[in-house]
């Protein structure tokens, strides 16, 4: 695996391509960029002939553990992967521990173990566990197995921490001992996971020690939307970065929301989840970015700029409280059940070149969500994956032409929404 | 699609006779409709709030699918005629660009519906949606039904249980016919959309053959045996069939309501019927049932876990074509993703086992399609339902021992 950066402004964002992603030597995805996210490899919602109508797809899927683990004796049994299992054929596979969107009781790590839930229940881990399902799996690269449970209390303890470090980087070292053992992984890389809660001196031991083992990437953990101020997250994650090898990526885990992700990119990461077009999808809603960045309205927004300065981000903190935060409508989306789409016969965003909005109307969307039907599922699940695309492709163009403001100020602007319906 | 205007100058449905079974009533038709040619025998998949259970449009179309059912009952209610009307009807609503039929909207009320209330006037109900007093006519039905701008409307009838006996059967028969007559009077589109009347009669063979009668001197492009499929013997259910196809029109096509078993379908294909519906195939894959030659498969059944083999290996839907039985097993637990794998296998079924049998009749070999069909469905022979040997037999078909 290689990073190829064309862009790192210092301290900052890095711009670039990842060639040769694991064993799949023709793959390559550029970053800042999101991975595809599923359940048991079906996007949510989505059949092979729904999927296909968006294109390009990220290049890598990822796959994780806890919606897997209770098939390891299948997968053992049908010994060629998880990929050719799952008909998952043109992409790359990573595997994760744990779902990022299904939340998951705490309280049941050990030294030894970590467990993740599947639709069976609770599935115990031990290393040697967790790396026979890797080598059924078979992924072109994997999170190592990580006690990644510091997010979770309110008050976790600095000694509770430095364990979860220790024993981090105790899974870390006898994963890759087993990896290097297994004829099955040879070419796919391990991402060593980088936890440390809120500590910064943690944070950087965690990033400082995992650099030192020979590891294909960085999986930054315990960064989740919700479990921490956004300013101290930023803060730790660019200290985090100052430590890690300029020439592997950096994958943070539990981030989706767009404001975020900028922020995130800013502090220097470079892959993320996307389970975030899910979650909006869950919610009935529907991203609406506006992401026409050409010249003119370069000009226009920067006129306005004084009025539009606000952004979100400066004016969230208290609104919401901070667990809440993942499960809360965000102003990049339009709610489709609100009575007043109900005779909307405009597609969910004008020029959205998606499935849906090349086919349908909100008025259409908002009657299969009052009805509960399952298309309602599939449409906007296409819908926002197409937008969440475009939003990093985007987000890449600002970043490599030296737009990042323009952009932020033009895409995540909180009075965007707004502006746009009241002209309608 | 073709201009108002062209649309006017010819009848909205033409039905051409391509084959005819030389043994039993089976027919195959070109059935010309407003959005395209529907060959038959059609099995016709229901899409009841203008939607197809988690299936795109266009995965519809690109399963040979040429017409599909949208339910008057639930659209009128939401979201609404006039909304439908504004939309370009359903078909833009929904984007589909190929026929619908629409029902009346009075069974749903007698299903659905506890406090209905039938007059002479129409079928009263109080809506699910706030319980107020809704009054539907045919009249009313029909102007719903325009505003859907179906191909294919269905006139308002007074459907009573077919397990129902004595002088409610002949009222609801009469009264069936009387409303027909409301029905054609209202229709506001009769050169863009098709009305058809619906056979009553209960289990009667004097009644159904009275209203046969009556409503066969009416000018309606096609006829549905209604009244059926509804918990009766299946002894009774066929000869109401066959009774029906017998003096029906040979020019006009005949649709057999809420008739979706494969048995069924072809045991009535051979009795003479050319169309088809039913929510069965769609709702028991939402429980991970997957219709094979053989039955169906329990995708969910812990047996097949690992069976690595595609739900039917000579299927050739985009889901067999990808995944094996053990993913899905698999998938079932995780994402609703599964269903709509399932769904598109089965409507895929459907309309291949529709296709096949309409080309053993244009082949001259349907008697022996049947034969094999029900050897692959039945272990062995004393398997057979006695309904469907007595039926088949009743149109020469004797079915082997095996």
């Amino acid at each position: 695996m290689k990073l190829e950066l064309t862009r790192v402004v210092q301290g900052g964002y890095r711009v670039g391509v990842l060639r040769e992603v694991g064993r799949a030597a023709h793959t390559s995805m550029e970053v800042p960029g999101c991975l595809l996210y599923t359940r048991c490899g079906a996007v949510p919602h989505l059949t092979h002939d729904t999927l296909r109508t968006l294109s390009p797809l990220p290049p890598v899927t990822q796959l994780t553990l806890s919606t897997v683990a209770e098939h390891r004796e299948v997968l053992e049994e049908y010994k060629d992967g998880f990929k050719k299992f799952a008909g998952l054929h043109d992409t790359a596979l990573y595997c994760s521990l744990h779902d990022p969107v299904t939340p998951y009781p705490a309280g049941h790590i050990t030294n030894k173990t970590v467990s993740v839930w599947g639709s069976g229940g609770r599935i115990e881990l031990t290393v040697a566990r967790f790396m026979a399902l890797q080598k059924a799996l078979r992924p072109d690269l994997y999170q190592s197995m990580a006690d990644g449970e510091t997010w979770q209390g309110d008050a976790t303890s600095r000694k509770r921490i430095r364990k979860s470090v220790d024993r981090t980087l105790a899974h870390l070292d006898e994963c890759l001992l087993i990896h290097h053992q297994t004829p099955e992984l040879q070419g796919a890389e391990v991402l060593g996971v980088v936890e440390g809660g809120d500590s910064l001196e943690e944070r950087v031991r965690s990033a400082k020690e995992t650099a030192k083992r020979p590891v294909g990437g960085f999986c930054l953990d315990g960064f989740q939307t919700g479990c921490m101020e956004r300013s101290l997250r930023t803060r730790l994650i660019a200290a985090v970065a100052r430590e890690l090898p300029e020439d592997k990526p950096r994958l943070l885990q539990g981030v989706g929301r767009p404001d975020e992700v900028v922020a995130c990119v800013e502090a220097g990461v470079d892959l993320f989840e996307s389970f975030f077009p899910f979650q909006v999808t869950e919610r009935g809603c529907a991203l609406t970015f506006d992401l026409d960045l050409s010249p003119d309205t370069e000009r226009a927004v920067l006129e306005l700029g004084e009025e539009k300065e606000e952004t979100w981000e400066s004016e969230q903190s208290g609104e919401v409280l901070l667990e809440d935060q993942a499960q809360t409508m965000t102003p990049f989306e339009m709610d489709l059940k609100d009575t007043k789409y109900r005779d909307d016969l405009t597609p969910l965003v004008d020029g959205c070149g998606c499935y849906c909005c090349t086919n349908h109307q909100r008025a259409y969307l908002h009657h299969l969500l009052v009805t509960n039907e399952l298309l309602a599922g599939v449409l906007l699940m296409l819908h926002n994956t197409a937008q969440y695309n475009s939003f990093f492709r985007a987000l890449r163009e600002a970043l490599a032409n030296d737009k990042l403001e323009f952009f932020k100020k033009r895409v995540l602007s909180r009075k965007r929404v707004g502006h746009k319906e009241a002209k309608e | 699609m073709p201009s108002l205007k062209s649309l006017s100058a010819v009848s909205p449905l033409t039905l051409r006779l391509v084959a005819e079974c030389p043994v039993s009533k089976a027919r195959a038709c070109d059935l010309a409709l407003p959005h395209c040619v529907v060959p038959t025998p059609v099995f016709m998949p229901v899409g009841t709030q203008g939607t197809l259970k988690g299936i795109t449009s266009d995965q519809l179309e690109d399963l040979g699918c040429n017409i599909c059912l949208g339910n008057t009952y639930h659209l009128g209610m939401r979201p609404g005629p006039a909304l439908i009307e504004k939309a370009s009807g359903l078909h833009g609503f929904m984007n589909w660009r190929r026929n619908l039929l629409t029902d009346s909207g009075g069974f749903q009320m007698v299903s659905l519906v506890e406090l209905s209330e039938v007059t002479e006037e129409g079928v009263k109900f109080k809506s699910p949606y706030g319980g107020n007093e809704i009054l539907l006519t045919p009249e009313k039905s029909i102007e719903i039904q325009n505003s859907l701008g179906s191909d294919i409307m269905m006139q308002l009838d007074d459907v009573v249980s077919s397990t129902v006996t004595g002088p409610r059967v002949e009222e609801a028969m009469r009264r069936s016919v009387r409303w027909l007559d409301r029905c054609m009077a209202a229709n506001q589109n009769p050169e863009k959309q098709n009305l058809f009347a619906i056979i009553q009669g209960g289990l009667s063979l004097e009644l159904r053959k009275t209203c046969l009668d009556e409503m066969t001197k009416r000018d309606v492009p096609g006829f549905a045996i209604g009244g059926l499929s509804g918990g009766e013997e299946k002894d009774d259910f066929w000869k109401m069939v066959s009774l029906s196809t017998d003096h029906l029109p040979r020019h006009k096509p005949r649709y057999l309501m809420g008739v979706g078993y494969a048995v069924d379908l072809v045991v009535c294909v051979a009795l003479g019927c050319d169309m088809f519906d039913c929510v069965f195939p769609t709702r028991t894959a939402r429980f991970g049932s997957a219709l094979v030659p053989w039955g169906s498969l329990q995708v969910k059944h812990k047996q097949f876990a690992k069976d690595f083999k595609p739900i039917d290996p000579d299927c050739t839907c985009p889901t067999c074509q990808r995944h094996s039985r053990a993913y899905l097993h698999a998938l079932f637990k995780n994402d609703t993703a599964a269903m709509h794998h399932v769904t598109i296998h089965n409507i895929s079924y459907q309309l291949t086992l529709m296709r096949s049998v309409r080309q053993s009749i244009i082949d001259g070999r349907f008697p022996d399609f049947v034969k094999t069909f029900m050897k692959k469905m039945f272990p062995s022979s004393d398997k057979y339902p006695g309904w469907a040997v007595d039926a088949l037999r009743s149109v020469n078909i004797t079915l082997d021992q095996h």
